[in-house]
Parts: structure tokens; sequence; C-alpha cells
């Protein structure tokens, strides 16, 4: 079992052992998520997933009640977005913070995930080919590997 | 984790297995991407359950597809559901037939 690279530290908060090269991808993220969330089209499968329809049977009221919570739901992605970015260097976060990386990645897993149209027990092999959907799965398993001691480490 | 009030714990939660008198209920649907631990940690942040019953309401989730989460009055359902959907993941209300 690898040590943990977020663990909730003795002082308060959490401290990170995340090495830099691995820093350097999820310094990628922020403004990849920002782009799509600030000018991605609506219809996008993927924007369809992060604002989902909220009445299974009911076009129009799921239209306006995504009209209703939209904004404050952009503005809160965004502002997690805006924290990850700032503390991606730190080695220690406050509770805020890592629940912000949290949200962030989360949101990251499920942008990569409805791109790669992945199922539960999807595996390398089934991206293996092309080297850009590769790179996308590859990076999916690594924000899960990372997520899961995120989440691990909140409930701790 | 931080202890949130509780609300509603008292009241049994499953897929048909709410009170009659209310008429509006949230269902969380399964998806493939969120983390199993996720959910869980979801459910504990957002309604305060308790660990047991937040990841028996994540199994059912992954098990059967969907589970209701949480039941009320119209708006505090909307609520729930704006709260779920910011955390990423699947959600709808429905009046409770």
């Amino acid at each position: 079992m690898p040590r943990a690279p977020i663990k909730r530290s003795r002082r308060g908060g959490f401290d990170l052992r995340i090495p830099a090269h691995e820093r350097d991808v999820l310094a990628t993220l922020p403004d990849m998520l920002r782009a799509l969330l600030v000018d991605g089209d609506a219809t996008d499968p993927v924007l369809q997933r992060l604002y989902p329809n909220a009445f299974t049977d009911d076009e129009e009221a799921s239209t306006e009640f995504r009209e209703i919570v939209h904004d404050d739901q952009l503005e809160q992605r965004l502002a997690a977005i805006d924290t990850m970015e700032r503390t991606l260097r730190s080695d220690h976060l406050t509770e805020d913070e890592l629940i912000a990386w949290l949200a962030a990645l989360n949101d990251v897993r499920l942008v990569l995930g409805v791109r790669l149209a992945v199922t539960e027990e999807a595996i390398p092999a089934d991206f293996a080919g092309d080297p850009e959907t590769e790179g996308a799965f590859e990076l999916y398993r690594y924000l899960s590997f990372l997520e899961e001691y995120v989440v691990e480490a909140l409930s701790s | 984790m931080a202890q949130t009030a509780p609300i509603e714990t008292e009241r049994p939660v499953g897929d048909e297995d709410v009170a009659p008198e209310v008429p509006w209920i949230v269902i969380v649907w399964n998806d493939p991407i969120n983390l199993m631990s996720y959910v869980v940690y979801v459910f504990q942040k957002l309604f305060g359950y308790p660990r047991d019953k937040a990841t028996k309401l994540m199994l059912d989730v992954h098990q059967k597809g969907r589970a209701v989460v949480s039941s009320g009055p119209r708006e505090r359902c909307e609520f729930d559901v704006s709260r779920l959907h910011a955390h990423g993941l699947w959600a709808t209300l429905q009046k409770d037939r």
C-alpha cells in the first residue's frame, strides 16, 4: 500500500505529499475545466451531465430549474477551481481548500468520464490505440485514485 | 468529517418506503463515474446521515440503480436536488406516487 498522498494533519487541515510531476498534470486541469464551463455549448453531453435534468418526465420544468440554479452552481464550480489552482503547490491545505479540490477533481472526472463513455468495468485496454484517448483514460484513473484519498482524508 | 445537524434521520428511506403524507421525493440514479466512497461522503455531508445509512443508500443506488435519498415539500426537494447536482450526482425529484 503506497503512502497516502493526503492525510489529515495533527495541526489541523491536511498534509499533501503529491509529487511535483503529478502537480504539473493537475495544473493543466483548471484552464480546461473553466473553458468548458464558461464557453462550452449547453448541448454538449458533458455540460448536460454537470447540469442534469431535475425531472425525468418534464423537460420544461427541468429547463426552468436549470435556469434558476445554473448561475449559482457555475459560481461554486469556478470558485472551487480557483481555490485548487491557487493552492496547487501547497503542502498543507485547510479543510475548505481540500473540499474545493474534491469538487474540482470530481468535475474533471465527470468531464473525462462522459467524453470517454466509461463504464464501471472500464479497463485501459478498452481505450488502447488512440494516444489521446489512452492519455485521457490514464488521467481519469489517476484522478480516481487521488479522489479516493481525498474522500478518505475528509472522512477521517 | 464535521457533524452537521441530522435531517430526517428518523424517517425510513428506501425505494418505496416513504411516509404517505409526503408529497415529493428525491431520487439519486446510478452512474458509472462517481466513486462509491464519494457518494457516501456526499450523502453524509448534504443530509447529515450517519455513515451506515449513507452507505446503505449508496449501495441501493449502485445495485438497484436508484434510491430515494430525501423527501418533503417540493421546495425542499428542489433544494436537495440542486445541491446533489452541484456535487456531480445525478438526481431528480418527483411526486411520491
